[in-house]
């Protein structure tokens, strides 16, 4: 029975060792970023290159520990998320590997990558305030901060403090203002709300263009969405907090495993993730911004006006994220 | 020689039990990683909260679907009434829906921005008109328990089926009118397969994120969540899991010592005799009770799919559907077949063994639905990435080379996680279908020359038919519908439907979800139905 065992065992791995042999280069990519987002951009490539790329999608936490379990043994060359404490987690948990290219370095602003080179930005995601064309003038609007003032009470509209671009937006704001005053902005917006808090962008966009609040917070791409199927829908973005620090950006990024069976390969994609061509395929398929700055955005996005984003760093979103769950629990934002 | 059988058996049974045991032991294994930091944090500011809402919640959901799925139970089985034969099977379809695709369509539907509240303002021409807030306790008790029902309608109407209308026309021979027959004599009866119809259910409730995350309602899940995606530790969400375990684990003892001590089966299971014949009026009652339950589970969340479908069916339906279809029914299928062996095995050997261990291991075994999926799945992939590393250590060892991951990826390891997530739907069923088995048939079948496989097969398997139905259904749309264990054990390139629903709403494009979302009700579920109702008429 054991020799069987054995004999068996020996069968099957000599076959797989033999098959791992074989075949042309390959990438493993794991992903939380959508197929329908990556699938377009990844076939590019391999049109290009001749490479191939493998993929899987999850949840960003699920593949974060499925790399933790596999350790030296993963399939995956490369990960991608859609926002930059994951990156950031990933790199502390020892998951990625630092990479020197000067190619990415002089692609992605210096705010947009990690100070240790493990990942990078590959689209912006901009979150920004959206109004009610009947009910609000944009000359009215100022910043986040300014949400929480008394003009507001029973105005403002929020998506929940679970999503990770409000507790990304949060971190943000305590880096600039510290925890006390970010604090008390927060429970200056709760105190502000329309209605209870929304599970979605969307949702939040066609409730400020139904007139059931007048001013919310989103990311522009959901706006995108909407304004391309209804032109007419009384709801604006307005480019938040542009006299002091910007617009509060997040990115959708990704960075080569430590153990990637094939670093040089994965380099070299995510090297062209960064040009031009690649940018505005990776960016206009769900109307995000490039992260390349001489690449325009698609016209659609470059109609809502340019805007100045704010430069701090995206880790401190990673860093300061527990800190900002804890601090909207505190506010009781839920 | 049958001793060495029943050995045998005890010894399947563990295996099987040890096996799928092993995810939850990874879950408690959490505690050896202390997440004081957070729990402090959770208990000052958020455990209050969500404690009680999932306290109303659970106790909501479990009555709602009592009311629900005992009623319909009793009158598509019991009762004479036009429509009848179609509400039977129509009633169960509700179970292809996803619970957070129902969720997230009412919600559409209902909501201030929504048709139904858009169309009562442009009418009546007020801004602001009072209607009841969905967004509540109330309004996700109601989305839950119109989701869930069908667990405690499938496997109650196994039970007035095999009790059998004669039963009825004994206790009305004793002086019992319909009303008081049904709480004296059908109700206490069917009491084993409603309690674990509302087991499934409870466990359900407890585990789901997906429904209360779209009516952001906070519950216990949340919080595990919470723990793991915004505050990054998965021990702290672990230990949270482990603790909504022995809540389930506690009730679901508690309802079997508190279960009276008496016999379930009936001398001639499924005798036919004569339903209840309704009056007009009670028929039309029960007729437009089915319909509206029909109605909101089901007619109006499809037509709102359908409607979605319709608009992104040009740009996204391609050829790849037939892969993803194929993919979802080989999997539904395999494991539906294979949780219902594996819980066929557990409920016989606890048959044989009337002793408190085999039972003690039966209840370990079940716990992995109370599990939220995405937390089990982590408790899956740990072992098996292990078993793969040591496995790659080996082949290192044996050819001086390297050999990608072995079990991880293949079907085999995908089936088994399934069984550990679903055994318990399994085995609910096809427990409470063994109550009807009384033990006196097995010494009738022996008296006759019959062997013990014989037995089981001959005797036993005609009468727990029922049950072992309700099972394979049950376990075959949960697959269908599953979405982190095959997320994270799928080989690669090995998309399902439910792999489609989660990258579209991932991204929030919810209206392209319902696309996989309606091949997956019209794939799944029809051809169920169309069985059920061949089935029915036998």
């Amino acid at each position: 029975m054991i020799r069987a065992v054995h004999i068996l065992l020996l069968t099957v791995t000599s076959l797989l060792a033999a098959a791992s042999a074989f075949g042309g280069e390959e990438i493993v990519v794991y992903s939380a970023r959508g197929e329908q987002l990556i699938k377009p951009i990844f076939d590019a490539y391999t049109k290009e290159t001749g490479v191939k790329i493998t993929f899987a999608t999850d949840k960003e936490g699920a593949l974060l520990q499925r790399l933790k379990a596999e350790g030296a043994n993963t399939p995956a060359d490369m990960l991608i998320t859609v926002d930059a404490g994951n990156l950031w987690q990933a790199e502390r948990e020892g998951l990625l590997r630092p990479i020197a290219s000067a190619t990415l370095r002089a692609n992605i602003p210096a705010h947009l990558r990690d100070r240790e080179n493990q990942w990078f930005g590959l689209s912006v995601r901009a979150r920004t305030i959206v109004y009610n064309t009947q009910r609000v003038r944009p000359g009215e609007l100022n910043s986040y901060e300014d949400l929480g003032g008394p003009k507001w009470k029973g105005r403002l509209c929020l998506r929940t403090s679970k999503k990770v671009y409000n507790q990304s937006l949060v971190a943000m704001m305590i880096a600039e203002h510290g925890a006390a005053e970010a604090e008390r902005i927060v429970r200056a917006w709760v105190g502000n709300l329309a209605t209870d808090v929304f599970p979605d962008d969307t949702k939040l966009i066609e409730a400020v263009a139904a007139g059931q609040c007048d001013v919310g917070i989103v990311n522009s791409y959901y706006y995108g969405r909407l304004i391309e199927k209804n032109p007419a829908l009384p709801a604006r973005l307005f480019w938040a907090n542009q006299k002091n620090k910007g617009v509060h950006v997040n990115i959708s990024g990704a960075g080569v495993t430590r153990y990637a069976r094939h670093p040089e390969a994965a380099v070299k994609l995510l090297e062209w993730l960064s040009t031009p061509k690649a940018q505005n395929l990776f960016a206009d398929v769900n109307l995000e911004f490039p992260v390349n700055p001489r690449v325009p955005p698609h016209p659609s996005v470059a109609a809502w006006g340019d805007f100045k984003q704010n430069l701090i760093h995206v880790e401190m979103a990673g860093e300061l994220q527990a800190d900002a769950v804890k601090l909207m629990d505190r506010a009781g934002y839920k | 020689m049958a001793g060495s059988r029943l050995d045998g058996l005890r010894a399947a049974a563990t295996a099987i039990a040890l096996l799928v045991a092993i995810p939850v032991a990874v879950v408690f294994s959490s505690w050896l990683a202390p997440a004081t930091d957070i729990w402090r944090h959770f208990a000052a500011y958020v455990l209050g909260d969500l404690l009680r809402n999932t306290f109303w919640l659970a106790l909501g959901v479990c009555l709602g679907t009592l009311l629900v799925g005992v009623s319909l139970a009793w009158l598509t089985t019991m009762c004479e009434f036009p429509g009848r034969r179609v509400f039977a099977w129509a009633l169960m379809l509700p179970l292809a829906l996803p619970t957070y695709v129902l969720a997230f369509v009412s919600r559409g539907l209902f909501d201030y921005t929504g048709p139904v509240q858009t169309a009562l303002r442009s009418w009546s021409g007020a801004a602001d008109l009072w209607f009841p807030r969905i967004q509540s306790t109330g309004g996700v008790i109601t989305v839950l328990t119109l989701a869930l029902y069908p667990y405690v309608y499938l496997i109650t109407r196994n039970a007035f089926r095999t009790q059998g209308v004669r039963m009825m026309e004994v206790a009305q021979s004793l002086g019992h009118g319909h009303v008081s027959g049904f709480f004296r004599v059908a109700l206490p009866m069917a009491r084993p397969w409603i309690a674990g119809g509302l087991a499934l259910v409870l466990m359900e409730t407890l585990a789901d994120f997906g429904a209360v995350a779209i009516f952001n309602y906070d519950t216990f899940t949340t919080a595990i969540y919470k723990a793991w995606y915004s505050l990054f530790s998965l021990p702290a969400a672990a230990q949270l899991a482990s603790m909504l375990l022995l809540i389930v684990l506690a009730l679901v003892l508690t309802e079997a010592v508190l279960r009276p001590r008496r016999r379930y089966h009936t001398a001639r299971p499924g005798a036919p005799g004569r339903r209840i014949v309704l009056s007009r009026r009670l028929a039309a009652f029960a007729f437009f009770y089915c319909a509206a339950i029909l109605a909101l589970a089901f007619v109006l969340p499809m037509g709102q799919l359908l409607l979605w479908a319709y608009e992104v069916l040009p740009h996204d339906l391609d050829g790849r559907y037939l892969d993803f279809l194929g993919h979802t029914l080989t999997l539904a299928l395999a494991a539906a077949a294979l949780t219902a062996a594996a819980a066929l095995i557990l409920v016989y050997a606890v048959r044989h063994n009337s002793g408190g261990a085999m039972r003690a291991v039966t209840r370990i075994a079940t716990l992995g639905y109370a599990v939220p999926g995405a937390v089990l799945a982590v408790g899956i992939f740990i072992p098996v990435a292990w078993l793969d590393n040591q496995l790659i250590l080996m082949a290192r060892g044996l050819f001086a080379r390297d050999a990608g991951l072995l079990i991880q990826g293949t079907i085999l390891i995908m089936l088994l996680a399934y069984v550990s997530r679903f055994l318990a739907v399994a085995h609910n069923p096809i427990e409470a279908a063994m109550h009807r088995v009384a033990p006196h048939i097995d010494e009738a079948a022996r008296g006759l020359g019959l062997g013990r496989l014989a037995t089981v097969w001959r005797v036993h398997l005609p009468m727990l038919r029922g049950g072992l139905f309700t099972a394979v259904i049950l376990v075959f749309v949960e697959v269908m519908k599953e979405m982190p264990i095959t997320l994270m054990l799928r080989p690669f390139g090995w998309d399902t439907l439910a792999v489609r629903i989660f990258e579209m709403t991932s991204e929030g494009e919810w209206r392209r979800a319902a696309l996989p979302a309606v091949a997956l009700v019209l794939a799944g579920l029809i051809p169920i139905a169309l069985l059920l109702r061949r089935a029915d008429k036998t």
